[in-house]
């Protein structure tokens, strides 16, 4: 028995092993100078574990009796994550290099994240709920204040932790709630419980907290409060990588919980979802307006994306699910490209994060300057990009499940937002004439800025078959 | 052959509107002329050889969407054939009339090129026109209307920077919209009972259509008369008949060979083509087609009262095809649609070369359109004279009364239509309106002749000393149109207005012996028709036409009294002699009767004071309500409202969340824990728990 309960742990057992294997290899030593190496074999490691994952499983298998689930949905959830993950270390090389960030400690604590990840989308009780998220949170903490010498970054380090800490408190108060109405911390259980018809306000209760809990991981406002410090104190490639992989995955959670655990009581989440996703899409568009920085302005953006991405989980269905899945997927793939933009704004070598600075870009950097043109497009939902796509897939979504007024905010919520991202694109074609960037640059962040936009536009096609996947993902979750 | 026809003017177009720069002006509009003609030369050759049988030529699979399937095809048949060289001849001699005509014009500046614009507008419309008349299926035809609404509107205003050219423009496409309105219903309305938009379907189901009911403005009406009736509302607009006739007097503002082509011999017959073409429906339509009628008749009379007094020779000639319309639609409405078709089809000679004289006389009077400033151009102006004069005996019907058809091509079609509609109406109002306006049309005529020709030269003397014979080129079309003028009516006499046989089998039909109650009932009503022989034996769209069984008029219009045979001839000859008394033997007369009827003149002058009245009833309250929804609407609430809010209370909300991201880790602690407390509540309020 054990033996199968390890065969479909293999990825997860996989990585951590290799974690600390790199690790006291690293250790003992060349340390720092194995660095680079370290990233790169990290990633390859995650692109294979994703083709294993993703090509080789098959239906739905438990382990450890319900407490550990690999269905389509956790594997959709965990390709998503290994590719960005991998995507994010490989275009960080360079820059943290460059800045003697380049510590080796930076890929495994990577890659000890995404194995807290893989463990939270694969959640089938509490516990290991709680076991995947501190594991990844703890490894985040530490990422974000990676650059010791900076107030800044330890300060962004200390923020997360301690408000981390907090929606941890909230998290574990909401499950010990939940298990002592339900009896159990299996999800299963608790469905049970909850979906009898009589569920008990204290569960309800327990729901909240943990929404809570993972709100925050999200960064839906108003658990949202840490995004933007920590987005701006943080190494760029560290925020990068905030943007995207931990996001997939606390979403993937998010629903997980809410649909396995609770999907009994679709009424009385619906409501609270919708609520954050609201709030997530207003606050996101109408705070990041009178943001100057860069980095600061992307994690409004991500909040306002994430109550997108909410909007689709509101809608309670399965075709939410799968509307979110799709929604998350373009959003870690315009974040990939917008990331590595901005982790080529340099000038004189030294990093720039004030959106001024791309004052004419499109005469200096013309191809570059279409490129973020096609993804700041992308991101404000402009038709005919696969961004577009996205927002029509959760608005659908949410006028299925008769949510009408949800979408008419959310078309609000996107038309405020793009006044940001358009505005990017009106510093670098009518802006007027300042200090140019730097030319020339890393080729590898060239060519994912470049593959992303090729993605937004190419992708109307037929999202690259992301559909189909988010579909039957979906489709395992909620029935 | 009928799709070179169909697509020539339109290459022509193409190639003189966008390829001009390259090819000059010179030989865009001779390419434009060129394919005109051989639009032409092939029109007369379908027409000539057409043997009366309905072709359909498929272009393409157009539409096709749940159970609504159409092609893109032409539908070749006696009332197509008809349209073809009407238009085609038209035209084609109004494309070359045009090079003269156009040859210069004060209204665009110097080394402005407007030529190669005017001959492509030209072209274009011809091409929509026979998009219309060669349509198979109602949204083709919907198709070329709209196109021909189009050509006709940027023709109007082609002297873009005369205000009133513009606003004649709007004022002839909006006052259409009101008609499209109605053919638009009625197309729904067809569809809708008929799952169909295809002629042969639609003609097929006609009987069906006649015993269906449908409900429409919360009424059940019978649907054969409510889409006749709509489709008419349709051809009312494009027609201008009356309520709907205001916008053609106006058109008048653009270029006088486009009044001649649009505005008097193909686009404004459209509905009449229209009626006739929907034949089998309004066989099915009694009300409907007593309507026409009515309006037919009122139109006729109230046109030819305006024409009498007015003193613009463009706008008088305007009134003119208003009124000829008019008799057009009674012919339509009293079932004898080849009637039609015949006053529509003689009609386009005499009118367009009345038109094309009149544009004559106003380009050898540089550009002096007022009838009371000319005078005596009799001797500067010979052919031009001749022509016109032509024109005026087709148009007053001029002829050896009796026979028939022995005279000027308005005399057999017009007595066609009087004798028609003393049948169709029982010797009621139409006949008698019809009667009246035959002699109003011969008084006005006869005075815009008197005035532009006869008598001593007035007004300007300078542009009287330069006054002009027009260039051959312009000359050359009126030659062509008055031979159609003097011998259309005659040649065609027996096809459009002959036996019945001979006019089924024309229009492509079969005929048999009609039953036996029918012809007692004939003979009872009219002893002298009572030899009944044949009526048409085909059902709804087996022919071009459609004549029912039970409508004897055409037959019966041949034995009419002899006195109302005589009386369209006695009207002439009293409006001939009124208006000689008026204008040759005592000038000062008219001056005098207008002083002392000043009422009544100014009635007419003012043109029944319709537009005053539209005016105050649809355009002011219309432009009100557009200002205050403008100016309150769009100005006030929604910029005002946009704008306060993305430059008020966003920046606002913008600062205020800034201001919250303080910074302090015991505010962002803060926040969760509101927010958390905002969800518990929430969910004590409304959650299902218990």
């Amino acid at each position: 028995m054990i033996q199968n309960d390890i065969a479909i742990l293999a990825p997860e057992i996989a990585l951590s092993v290799y974690a600390m294997v790199a690790l006291l290899a690293a250790v003992y030593t060349t340390k720092d100078r194995m660095a680079p190496l370290l990233v790169w074999t990290t990633s390859a490691l995650f692109v294979v574990l994703a083709a294993w994952i993703g090509l080789t499983g098959r239906g739905t298998q438990v382990a450890f009796e319900g407490m550990f689930v690999s269905d389509a949905f956790a594997r959709f959830a965990k390709v998503t994550v290994l590719l960005s993950a991998a995507a994010v270390l490989v275009m960080s090389e360079k820059y943290m290099e460059k800045r003697g960030l380049l510590r080796f400690e930076y890929p495994l604590l990577i890659a000890l994240a995404v194995v807290g990840m893989m463990v939270m989308v694969s959640a089938g009780d509490l516990m290991v709920l709680y076991m995947g998220l501190e594991l990844q949170s703890l490894s985040l903490y530490v990422v974000a204040a990676l650059r010791r010498d900076s107030i800044k970054s330890t300060e962004a380090g200390l923020k997360y932790f301690v408000l981390g800490a907090l929606s941890s408190g909230l998290l574990l108060y909401g499950c010990s709630l939940v298990y002592g109405f339900a009896g159990t911390t299996l999800f299963g259980g608790i469905i049970a419980a909850a979906g009898d018809g009589h569920t008990p306000l204290g569960l309800l209760f327990g729901l909240v907290f943990v929404t809570a809990g993972l709100a925050f991981k999200v960064s839906a406002a108003p658990f949202h409060m840490w995004t933007p410090d920590v987005y701006e104190g943080s190494p760029t490639p560290v925020t990068a990588f905030f943007a995207t992989a931990p996001k997939v995955a606390a979403m993937a959670l998010f629903a997980r919980v809410v649909h396995d655990a609770f999907g009994g009581v679709v009424g009385d989440w619906q409501q609270i979802v919708a609520l954050l996703a609201v709030a997530s899409m207003f606050l996101g568009a109408v705070a990041a307006i009178g943001q100057r920085d860069i980095k600061r302005l992307m994690a409004y953006s991500s909040i306002n994306h994430m109550g997108f991405a909410l909007m689709g989980l509101a809608a309670g269905t399965a075709f939410g699910v799968q509307a979110m899945l799709v929604y998350m997927a373009i959003y870690v793939t315009m974040n990939i490209g917008t990331f590595a933009f901005i982790l080529s704004m340099e000038r004189d070598g030294v990093p720039v994060v004030r959106i001024d600075a791309l004052n004419m870009y499109s005469k200096t950097h013309p191809a570059r300057a279409l490129a973020v043109l096609v993804l700041m497009f992308s991101m404000a939902g402009v038709p005919p990009l696969v961004g577009f796509f996205g927002k029509f897939y959760v608005f659908n979504a949410a006028i299925d499940a008769g949510m009408l007024w949800l979408a008419a905010c959310g078309a609000v919520a996107s038309a405020i937002a793009a006044f940001y991202y358009l505005r990017i694109v009106y510093y670098m074609y009518f802006g007027e004439e300042g200090e140019a960037l730097d030319t020339g640059g890393n080729p590898i962040l060239w060519g994912f800025l470049m593959v992303s936009a090729a993605a937004m536009v190419l992708g109307v096609i037929n999202l690259f078959g992301v559909e189909g996947a988010a579909a039957a993902a979906a489709a395992t979750l909620v029935n | 052959m009928a799709t070179i026809i169909l697509f020539a003017p339109l290459i022509g177009a193409l190639i003189c509107g966008f390829g001009w720069r390259w090819i000059g002006e010179a030989a865009a509009t001779a390419t434009a002329t060129g394919l005109l003609f051989l639009a032409c030369f092939l029109s007369w050759i379908v027409f000539l050889f057409h043997d009366g049988v309905t072709e359909q030529i498929v272009l393409m699979r157009w539409i096709e969407s749940g159970s609504l399937a159409t092609d893109w095809a032409i539908r070749l048949d006696r009332l197509t054939a008809i349209m073809l060289i009407v238009i085609t001849t038209v035209s084609a001699l109004v494309h070359l009339y045009s090079v003269g005509y156009m040859a210069h014009d004060d209204n665009f500046r110097e080394g402005e090129s407007y030529k190669p614009r005017f001959f492509a507008y030209l072209s274009f419309f011809t091409f929509a026109m026979l998009m219309l008349v060669t349509a198979d299926n109602l949204l083709q035809l919907f198709f070329g209307w709209e196109g021909v609404g189009v050509a006709s509107y940027l023709l109007i205003g082609f002297y873009f920077r005369k205000p009133s050219a513009n606003a004649a423009a709007i004022k002839a496409f909006v006052v259409n919209r009101v008609g499209d309105f109605g053919f638009l219903l009625a197309i729904f309305a067809i569809f809708y009972v008929t799952d169909s938009i295809q002629f042969s379907v639609i003609f097929a189901e006609a009987p069906r259509i006649a015993e269906t009911e449908i409900e429409f403005l919360w009424t059940t009406w019978n649907a054969a008369e409510v889409i006749a009736f709509l489709l008419f509302v349709g051809a009312m607009g494009k027609s201008a008949q009356l309520f709907l006739h205001t916008w053609l007097p106006d058109a008048m503002e653009g270029p006088t060979p486009v009044s001649a082509l649009i505005h008097a011999a193909t686009m404004v017959t459209a509905g009449v083509f229209l009626v006739c073409r929907m034949s089998p429906i309004m066989e099915f339509a009694p009300d409907a087609t007593t309507f026409i009628v009515v309006i037919g008749a009122t139109t006729a009379f109230f046109a030819a009262t305006v024409g009498l007094v007015q003193n613009d020779i463009k706008r008088v000639i305007a009134y003119s095809t208003c009124s000829q319309l008019g008799y057009m639609f009674v012919a339509a409405g009293v079932g004898v649609y080849s009637v039609a078709m015949f006053h529509l089809f003689t009609h386009a000679f005499f009118k367009a070369m009345l038109f094309l004289g009149a544009g004559s006389v106003i380009h050898g009077m540089h550009h002096e359109q007022d009838m009371r400033n000319y005078g005596g151009l009799r001797r500067k102006m010979p052919y031009t004279f001749y022509a016109m004069l032509i024109g005026t005996l087709a148009i007053t019907g001029v002829g050896i009364p009796l026979t028939g058809w022995v005279g000027f091509a308005g005399f057999a079609s017009k007595d066609a239509v009087i004798e028609s509609a003393y049948v169709g109406t029982a010797g009621g109002y139409a006949f008698w309106m019809l009667v009246i306006a035959a002699l109003f049309t011969s008084f006005y005529s006869w005075r815009l002749m008197f005035l532009t020709f006869w008598g001593e030269p007035r007004g300007d003397r300078h542009t009287h000393e330069h006054a002009h014979e027009s260039p051959r080129v312009m000359l050359i079309p009126l030659g062509v149109l008055a031979l159609g003028a003097i011998f259309a009516g005659a040649i065609w006499y027996s096809a459009f207005f002959g036996k019945t046989n001979e006019v089924v089998k024309y229009f492509g039909g079969h005929y048999e012996a009609p039953s036996d109650e029918l012809k007692a009932a004939v003979a009872d009503r009219s002893p002298k028709a009572s030899e009944l022989k044949y009526v048409m034996e085909d059902p709804p769209g087996g022919a071009a036409i459609y004549i029912a069984p039970e409508n004897t008029v055409l037959h019966e219009a041949h034995y009419v009294p002899t006195w109302v045979k005589l009386s369209p001839f006695v009207a002439m000859l009293i409006g001939l002699g009124v208006a000689y008394w008026f204008y040759m033997v005592n000038p000062a007369l008219p001056r005098k009767i207008a002083e002392n009827q000043r009422p009544l003149y100014e009635f007419l002058l003012n043109k029944w004071y319709f537009d005053e009245i539209y005016d105050a009833i649809f355009v002011r309250p219309a432009k009100a309500l557009g200002r205050f929804l403008w100016k309150r609407g769009d100005g006030n609430v929604i910029d005002g409202g946009l704008n306060g809010l993305a430059m008020g209370i966003i920046p606002w909300v913008t600062r205020m969340a800034g201001r919250a991201q303080s910074g302090y880790v015991f505010h962002y602690a803060f926040a969760m824990v509101l927010g958390l407390a905002v969800l518990i509540t929430l969910m004590t309020l409304t959650g299902g728990g218990e």
